[in-house]
């Protein structure tokens, strides 16, 4: 996991550390509004701890804890959450070929604590998985090394806003910073005339669908953008991808 | 505080099977296989999708309905971050500006 010595004597470890420290104010800022909700929201201190320790993956929660509290079915719950993260699915889908050589457990382990931004931040950085071995462990080490800040930040903020509950005001809309942290996110990976394509036709299309129950307007938008900027390959604007055809 | 039912305990383990199953979701099997070419070249707009999809109605909606003032704190505060981003690059910078431009406008004037 991503504090093995294998991982950590990679100069990569470092640098991936360090490209999430700019975003771990917004991810601290966002875990301690899901802290304070979580309790807000209904449950006791002791189960929000534990929710956020096993469960991981703040979107999710957001969805379940109303549910729980409002006593709806487990299965409700649980497929709603499958549904919100469905995007996962598709990231697993990206790091696949990155991964492909380490045992299974490994695999599993390294999906589990690859939260959204360690996963944009990774695919920022190594547009194609490693060609030997020595390339496929720093790539890894890089991603294990934003893991772990992104894992400190978000459980440590999450602890602090759920014993804060009371104290601090979600009035206030702190969790705002984790959406600029997104933001700036977004606009370091506006590298292509179609990506900014992708970035328009998935926000516009996340806002027409957000009707749709269980947050699947995030998984329709990205479908959408995916879909029509792989049209657009085929016209001029394709001229300024990187790489064309790999 | 530290009350804890057994089906809530249940319904949190249910959830981290959840997150295990759709973070791994294709890093489960030991087969070596390859996706399609047109996927490749499709998931390299996965990420910047992904995260406009996540952004955009967090911005410029309320419950699902578009803003129908310029009066609203979150406009300014991501244009700003933005802006801040395009010219010195840094997402460190991105959040300080934009709280920056959100909490006066936000808790000031209550927009």
């Amino acid at each position: 996991m991503f504090w093995q010595a294998t991982h950590r004597r990679y100069p990569e470890y470092r640098v991936g550390a360090r490209d999430m420290l700019t975003a771990a104010a917004g991810i601290a800022a966002w875990g301690l509004m899901t802290g304070v909700a979580m309790v807000t929201a209904g449950l006791s201190q002791l189960e929000a701890i534990l929710m956020t320790f096993i469960v991981f993956a703040g979107s999710a929660q957001l969805t379940a804890v109303p549910m729980i509290a409002a006593g709806a079915p487990l299965w409700v719950i649980v497929v709603a959450a499958f549904c919100v993260n469905l995007r996962f699915v598709v990231f697993s889908a990206h790091l696949q070929p990155y991964l492909a050589h380490l045992p299974r457990w490994q695999r599993v382990v390294t999906g589990y604590v690859t939260g959204d931004l360690s996963y944009v931040f990774f695919a920022r950085r190594y547009p194609r998985p490693g060609r030997d071995d020595d390339e496929r462990a720093r790539q890894h080490a890089y991603l294990m090394g934003n893991c772990a800040l992104n894992y400190l930040s978000w459980m440590g903020a999450s602890v602090l806003g759920i014993l804060l509950s009371h104290v601090i005001p979600i009035e206030w809309g702190l969790g705002f910073a984790g959406i600029l942290a997104l933001v700036g996110l977004t606009c370091s990976l506006a590298t292509s005339p179609l990506r900014v394509v992708a970035a328009g036709v998935s926000g516009t299309a996340a806002v027409v669908a957000w009707a749709l129950p269980l947050k699947l307007n995030v998984l329709v938008a990205i479908v959408c953008a995916v879909a029509m900027c792989l049209l657009l390959e085929h016209t001029p604007l394709r001229r300024h991808e990187q790489g064309g055809h790999a | 505080m530290l009350e804890m039912h057994w089906h809530t305990l249940l319904t949190i383990v249910a959830l981290g099977v959840v997150t295990v199953v759709t973070r791994s979701f294709f890093l489960f099997s030991d087969r070596p296989w390859k996706l399609p070419h047109w996927a490749q070249r499709g998931l390299q707009y996965a990420p910047i999708a992904a995260l406009a999809a996540v952004i955009v109605p967090e911005v410029v909606t309320t419950q699902g309905v578009l803003v129908d003032t310029w009066r609203d704190a979150r406009l300014f505060a991501a244009a700003a971050g933005a802006a801040w981003f395009f010219w010195q690059r840094g997402v460190l910078g991105t959040i300080v500006v934009g709280m920056a431009v959100y909490l006066p406008l936000r808790l000031g004037l209550g927009w």
